[in-house]
């Protein structure tokens, strides 16, 4: 990570996402697709329109968490690939308050949410335990961690949510739902809903977070160097444990905002939904700060609600946008970007001698 | 009571070999120093291949070749960014998953217009070997199996020589182990690393292949779903040797056998299909916090390798 604070992270993001777009069009047009008209219609069908952005809002609403999920992670030196499975664990807390518990409206919405978010940080918590404590890769347990979370939800959807003879759970109640009614009506009825909001403070409270308070510090400290950050009387265990607990729950945040927002039930799942894998690139292209990542979490939703349009313009299938997806966490990870200024700047500089 | 044990068995191996030989493929790029996120990708893109080489060709040991091929095509760009980039690993191992399922996905859907291959109609057919098939119980399963069983055996009996017995072993596990002590001693950390990274992915290919062209007869974005995860867990519950991969893979396949046959042997009345597909992922959390620590991981296991540093 720390390659991307040496040079500005604004042009390393530019020229990663415009290579990507180059990778793009080169299967667009290899595959007899025009490229122009495909990202014409990519970018026109998800912003023009009052209810195109709105469902963009949507789209983008959990990528913005996720995505902070990850960059917090990363901060303290940590890789929470597990954004995945917090999520599916959080739907289902929020589910079950939404469906099991009868509160006034408001409450139960404010219930729902936490509880989704709790659910995420415990999920979060155990690779966090078992790196600090039995020094176990968080990866490993964390990829493990997704597809128990995505059994354990389907085996009690199956057998113990669902309505007879579906394969899908009652709907929440009004009073448990983040959809409002002001917001639906700003964006000509489409299904964007307050979890935006909620995006927005986390965004903030991750800068004041990391960046106003002693245990901010701390966390970061551990993430630039643990042995230096140990040596200081940090205690680096519990600012690990701690790390991942705050993640799971952006993460869980964002399972909450999908289930009482936009799906407002859950259904058996075959695969994931990858969204918490998408918070990866999020954070990588946001260079992990608050503000990059609602930025690059905007561009992807944008890809991803857009895809559908270009589907329907262009005829281009939508799995294209993974591959472009891809091609931007390839070339930010392996810092093409700061190789090809580097090159620039030696043959300006063998030009002037 | 026969037939069954006979089934369960079959379906054990049947389902054990693409994970032991993804498994393999993990296990010469980890050994080497270099994480294996990626896995999964590979398998993808293998299966990808295989069916559609085998569409076009009408012969799936074309495919399989062709699927090998792509795995090592595949496996280039992760070796590039990883060893000569320095990029993290788990990073690009993401990126190479994110690839290859939309590059395989997007490409059926242009090539058939639709969500899935044709059914592959020749497919890679079981084997029985003279003989031994008749023995009961393990014949039908073990000496009547899919070519790429055989071909998986094979595999893991040639990385264990291939990793302990030969120069070339050694010095890819000593690349992994102690990166500088191995350039001091005038190996090349590079060339063994890119090396071992290729091989996986030809090795994790034909695991994929398995899956589109053995077991299954098409492809689809379903295909693979997650198997290659599995691999990796097979590999460090088999504490990155050849054998203990195998071991875990086996049983990992016997889990997915319980959960596919639970109805018709009775245990879905009292468990779950879901909680046995569970019971791979637990058991490696298990084992992971408990007996297989970071003291077994390669040493160097996903640091890049910086000349000259310490």
């Amino acid at each position: 990570m720390s390659q991307l604070n040496k040079q500005s992270t604004i042009v390393t993001a530019l020229i990663s996402i415009f290579l990507a777009m180059i990778i793009g069009s080169i299967a667009m047009q290899v595959a007899g697709y025009n490229p122009f008209a495909a990202y014409q219609a990519l970018f026109v069908g998800s912003l023009f329109q009052a209810f195109d952005l709105g469902e963009t809002i949507r789209t983008t609403t959990p990528l913005i968490l996720t995505g902070l999920a990850v960059a917090i992670a990363f901060r303290t030196g940590l890789f929470n690939i597990g954004v995945e499975g917090q999520m599916i664990v959080a739907q289902l807390a929020s589910l079950l308050v939404g469906i099991k518990l009868n509160l006034p409206p408001v409450l139960h919405m404010i219930v729902a949410v936490l509880v989704g978010g709790i659910a995420g940080a415990i999920w979060g918590f155990i690779p966090g335990f078992l790196k600090a404590v039995r020094g176990v890769n968080e990866v490993i347990i964390c990829i493990m961690m997704n597809f128990i979370a995505l059994y354990l939800s389907n085996v009690l959807v199956r057998n113990w949510l669902s309505e007879q003879g579906t394969d899908s759970t009652p709907k929440i109640p009004e009073s448990a739902s983040l959809r409002v009614d002001f917001l639906s009506e700003m964006f000509d009825s489409s299904r964007v809903h307050l979890g935006i909001i909620i995006a927005l403070i986390m965004a903030f409270v991750m800068y004041i977070l990391l960046w106003k308070t002693k245990r901010g510090y701390e966390l970061r400290a551990v993430g630039y160097n643990p042995s230096a950050a140990e040596y200081a009387g940090i205690n680096v265990k519990r600012n690990i444990i701690l790390s991942m607990v705050i993640s799971g729950f952006f993460a869980g945040l964002a399972g909450a905002g999908e289930l009482l927002g936009t799906q407002g039930y859950m259904a058996i799942q075959s695969a994931f939904t990858g969204i918490g894998f998408d918070g990866i690139a999020v954070a990588l292209l946001g260079a992990n700060t608050p503000i990059g990542v609602i930025l690059a979490a905007l561009l992807f939703g944008v890809l991803t609600y857009g895809s559908q349009n270009m589907e329907h313009v262009a005829q281009v299938p939508p799995e294209l946008i993974r591959v472009v997806v891809a091609a931007i966490i390839f070339f930010v990870a392996a810092n093409i970007s700061g190789i090809l200024l580097g090159a620039v700047k030696k043959k300006r500089r063998a030009k002037e001698s | 009571m026969i037939d069954m044990l006979t089934n369960i068995l079959q379906t054990t191996v049947l389902y054990s070999t693409p994970l032991i030989l993804a498994a393999m493929g993990g296990l010469f790029s980890e050994r080497s120093g270099v994480v294996n996120i990626g896995l999964e990708g590979l398998m993808t893109m293998g299966a990808f291949i295989a069916a559609i080489t085998s569409l076009s060709t009408g012969n799936p040991w074309i495919g399989l070749i062709a699927a090998m091929i792509a795995g090592v095509i595949l496996a280039l760009p992760h070796a590039v960014a990883a060893i000569t980039f320095k990029a993290d690993q788990v990073v690009i191992g993401v990126a190479i998953n994110f690839l290859a399922l939309g590059l395989s996905v997007y490409l059926v859907k242009f090539m058939y217009d639709a969500g899935q291959t044709p059914t592959v109609q020749k497919k890679l057919e079981a084997v029985a070997i003279p003989g031994l098939s008749k023995i009961p119980i393990l014949g039908p399963s073990i000496f009547q199996a899919s070519p790429f069983t055989y071909i998986a055996i094979v595999v893991v009996i040639l990385s264990y020589i291939i990793l302990y017995k030969t120069t070339f072993g050694m010095r890819l596990r000593a690349v992994g182990e102690h990166p500088h002590a191995a350039e001091t001693a005038g190996i090349s950390v590079i060339a063994m690393r890119y090396t071992a990274v290729l091989i996986s992915g030809a090795l994790a290919a034909i695991g994929g292949a398995c899956l589109s062209i053995s077991i299954g007869s098409e492809f689809n974005q379903g295909t693979v779903a997650g198997q290659g995860f599995i691999a990796l867990a097979a590999l460090i519950f088999g504490k990155w040797n050849p054998f203990g991969a195998l071991g875990a893979a086996t049983f990992f396949g016997f889990a997915v056998a319980l959960s596919l046959m639970g109805q018709l042997i009775g245990l879905s009345k009292y468990v779950p299909s879901e909680v046995l597909s569970m019971l791979p992922y637990v058991l490696t959390i298990i084992a992971l916090a408990s007996f297989v620590g970071r003291a077994v991981a390669p040493s160097a296991l996903g640091k890049p390798f910086e000349k000259g540093s310490r």
